[in-house]
């Protein structure tokens, strides 16, 4: 449980408040998509930050996140060739192989596509192994966008079907201005036979989840990715606590209907 | 088989249910439209004489704001409903609404159909009722729009 | 370290003129030995060098938000029940540095802390205490991950229970089944007896380790008479509790109840003050600080007690979660009633009362359960209903 240190290739400001880092692993480093790792800027201190890379790619891996404190403040100061400490992976994944055969629906809210990169890049690797593929993904404004390379890349896809939206925009947006509940009704899928995974602020989830159940998509079959304050990681420093769960091993990703009696309450 | 204007209609969800008579009634107030890309629609404080039922493309429903320019506030793509304002008085569009695709539609005479409502308050109800759906829906979508979820502290 | 199948630990007798020799013999062997001693007022656990730093004749009196020693009519050795400190300030320490690191170009080492584990001995746990230890070996062992540093000190003690003849004014061991008899997890396990001029300790070994240690100290064996007064006097504190909660059903009563009104009335109490948590023996969160020195070059994570009722525990990015002090309440005792047995496969609480003795306001817990289910809607389990 010591972190160990991983070099900074690149650190790029993808927004006004969100930067990507490009890391270089010590050793080949895994992960399954959704998972996080602590990361720790020496002497100011350490937060959990999902990773957002290709899990086949093990000799380097990616942080995307937003600059809201004193540790990712001191982070986004850093530069190529400068040291960070990395603790994990750590938590639950994205179910990829459970949604093998099924259609996959993937909701991205602001910073929530970066846990789900990850995942749209393993469907994509193994293709033929998933029906439908439908990525929508809202935002605040069209400035507000993460990894619009890669959004073209995957709007040029037959086989891929990516929506975006946001929630405001000029006339120079010729895109859908709205929620992405909005887009969630329109989606082609088969609602029987489709496993949705999420993560975006809570109450973007709260909507998503009441669009989905009313087109008939099972609870079991919808995944989110939660989030809690955490210390430790490893389930001995409390902070993460959801209902019975630990955010940082039973989570983040979680099966919907395993916390459909706590998801909404107030201040649980 | 050419389709009918009142085949289009019933096959359309926002219509489903109605009865044979009123479909018939609708559908002598209706005619297909057709926009380029880029081509207004209706413009904010115009009299609201028509709404619109989207069968292909995009329309943004925009608000001008001094200094800020037009603002979308939402899109409209195919299977949607556009514009309310002709319901309620003064039967005057609040904002506007322009294509971003080159769009088919049909359009719907207000006048001609406030009319058949008011004769026959049954078809009245049951437009209402759809229509009461779909400001809801509008609302709902606004109101999360208006967090700004996405922002930090959301 | 708990094993009681050691057989032949017959009941021994040592009178309590020769009980120093207890401690002169964990000397000997090199444990450094912790126990009760008065202090400030209060019974806490200390460092002992010999039996008379204990806190011979004295009692507490305990109640909701009070706590007074008294002078006893007996020389008593262990006449109390528990103080404010419980065994894990020495097993989860309050502040404890995990590592420390070391700038290099532009990267840096760390160098994980080697300080030897010492050897100790605890004289005086309670048999509530025993099964506090072993809720916290569940959080800290039996998990995925295991904390090493706990695992190093849990394996380093030598426990001298102590059965309780006292039953403190706060005290529901027996509604936990927590006690007040120790049955496991013990080296050495004493009884007090005084009556009728007599003063001794009624001893019997839990493993082979304290089986050798007893055997350093005077003693003689048992008597039926002597074994049958030592378990009376258990007996007796058992009928003498000074408060109850009825478990029944209580993690569906707190888990169905989460809007209960209640919370809002507990709430109105309530300071937040974490006194609750920082006394109690399971409670084991902890929050990490990362420091550097004035050069920058030279950095250090600690960990310490942190506590659920602060605003900024469940912190994240523009806000708390659970903001309200009623929130906060209402985690700590769902967690601690319901929630842990999920987590842990037993309740998180052992009875011990000093959530209630030391809470400034006397906020009881045993009271809260009663009032909720008390008033729980129709379909939540009803006090002492059958659970077949």
């Amino acid at each position: 449980m010591i972190p160990l240190a991983f070099r900074i290739e690149r650190l790029r400001q993808d927004t006004h408040d969100t930067f990507t880092m490009d890391l270089t692993p010590p050793a080949e480093f895994s992960f399954a998509p959704g998972q996080f790792n602590m990361v720790y800027v020496f002497g100011v201190g350490e937060v959990p930050i999902s990773i957002s890379s290709d899990p086949a790619q093990k000799s380097s891996l990616q942080h995307t996140t937003r600059v809201v404190g004193t540790v990712t403040k001191a982070l986004k100061r850093l530069k190529k060739g400068d040291a960070i400490g990395i603790r994990g992976p750590f938590g639950s994944s994205w179910p990829v192989e459970e949604a093998v055969g099924r259609d996959c629906l993937i909701v991205a809210g602001g910073i929530g596509l970066a846990p789900l990169r990850p995942v749209i890049y393993s469907v994509l690797a193994q293709r033929q192994r998933y029906g439908r593929v439908v990525v929508l993904y809202g935002t605040r404004t069209s400035e507000d966008l993460l990894y619009t390379h890669e959004l073209e890349n995957w709007r040029g896809k037959f086989d891929l079907d990516i929506q975006v939206t946001i929630d405001r925009g000029g006339r120079e947006w010729r895109g859908h201005v709205g929620v992405v509940t909005g887009l969630i009704a329109r989606a082609s899928l088969d609602p029987g036979n489709t496993v949705a995974m999420m993560c975006g602020p809570e109450v973007m989830m709260r909507f998503s989840l009441m669009e989905l159940q009313r087109r008939g998509v099972s609870p079991e079959r919808v995944y989110l990715s939660m989030e809690r304050n955490m210390k430790c990681a490893v389930g001995f420093c409390g902070h993460c606590q959801y209902g019975s769960t630990f955010v940082c091993k039973d989570g983040p990703v979680f099966r919907f209907d395993r916390i459909a009696h706590l998801f909404g309450k107030p201040e649980i | 088989m050419i389709k009918t204007l009142a085949d289009i209609i019933e096959e359309h969800p926002f219509f489903k249910g109605l009865e044979k008579s009123h479909l018939d009634l609708i559908a002598g107030c209706a005619k297909n439209v057709h926009f380029q890309e880029g081509e207004v629609v209706f413009r904010e404080g115009d009299p609201a004489d028509l709404f619109y039922v989207v069968k292909q493309g995009m329309v943004a429903i925009e608000l001008m704001v001094p200094q800020r320019g037009f603002t979308t506030l939402q899109t409209v793509g195919a299977g949607d409903v556009l514009g309310w304002s002709w319901l309620l008085p003064p039967y005057q569009w609040r904002f506007g609404a322009r294509t971003i695709e080159a769009t088919r539609a049909l359009a719907f005479d207000a006048k001609c159909l406030r009319g058949k409502c008011e004769k026959d308050h049954d078809l009245g109800y049951e437009l209402l009722k759809r229509f009461s759906h779909v400001i809801s829906e509008r609302l709902e979508a606004t109101r999360l729009q208006l967090m700004d979820l996405y922002g930090v502290g959301a | 370290m708990s094993d009681i199948s050691v057989q032949a630990s017959e009941r021994v007798i040592i009178e309590v003129r020769d009980f120093d020799q207890l401690f002169q013999a964990l000397t000997r062997r090199g444990y450094e030995i912790f126990g009760p001693a008065a202090r400030d007022g209060a019974i806490v656990y200390d460092r002992l060098t010999s039996a008379g730093d204990l806190p011979v004749g004295l009692t507490d009196e305990q109640d909701g938000g009070k706590y007074r020693l008294k002078p006893r009519e007996d020389r008593a050795l262990f006449g109390y029940a528990v103080g404010p400190h419980s065994w894990k300030r020495f097993l989860h320490p309050p502040v404890q540095r995990l590592w420390e690191a070391k700038r290099e170009g532009h990267s840096f080492a760390i160098l994980p802390d080697a300080a030897p584990v010492a050897r100790r001995a605890f004289v005086g746990v309670r048999a509530c205490e025993l099964h506090a230890m072993a809720v916290q070996d569940k959080v800290f062992l039996n998990g995925p991950y295991v904390e090493p540093g706990y695992q190093a000190r849990r394996d380093n003690v030598f426990i001298v229970a102590v059965n309780c003849s006292e039953a403190g004014g706060t005290c529901f061991c027996v509604s936990m089944k927590t006690g007040p008899q120790a049955t496991f997890g013990y080296d050495l396990a004493l009884t007090e007896v005084i009556s009728e001029g007599r003063h001794h300790l009624v001893a019997h070994a839990g493993t082979a380790l304290g089986a050798e240690v007893v055997s350093e100290v005077r003693h003689r064996p048992a008597n039926e008479t002597e074994t049958l007064a030592a378990d009376d006097v258990v007996k007796k504190t058992a009928e003498h509790m000074g408060r109850q909660m009825d478990t029944a059903g209580i993690k569906e009563l707190l888990l169905n109840n989460y809007e209960h009104p209640r919370w809002d009335d507990v709430a109105a109490r309530c300071l937040t003050c974490a006194n609750c948590t920082m006394v109690c023996p399971t409670c084991f969160c902890t929050t990490v600080e990362d420091v550097t020195d004035l050069s920058g070059e030279h950095a250090e994570r600690w960990r310490k007690w942190d506590s659920c009722f602060t605003k900024d525990f469940s912190y994240i990015h523009g806000g708390s979660i659970r903001a309200s002090t009623k929130s906060r309440y209402r985690q700590w005792m769902t967690h601690k009633l319901a929630t842990w047995i999920d987590q842990f496969g037993t309740s998180g609480c052992v009875g011990c009362g000093r959530c209630i003795t030391w809470c400034p306001v006397g906020i009881d817990i045993t009271e809260e359960v009663r009032a909720i289910r008390q008033s729980a809607p129709a379909g939540a389990p009803a006090a002492g209903a059958d659970r077949s």
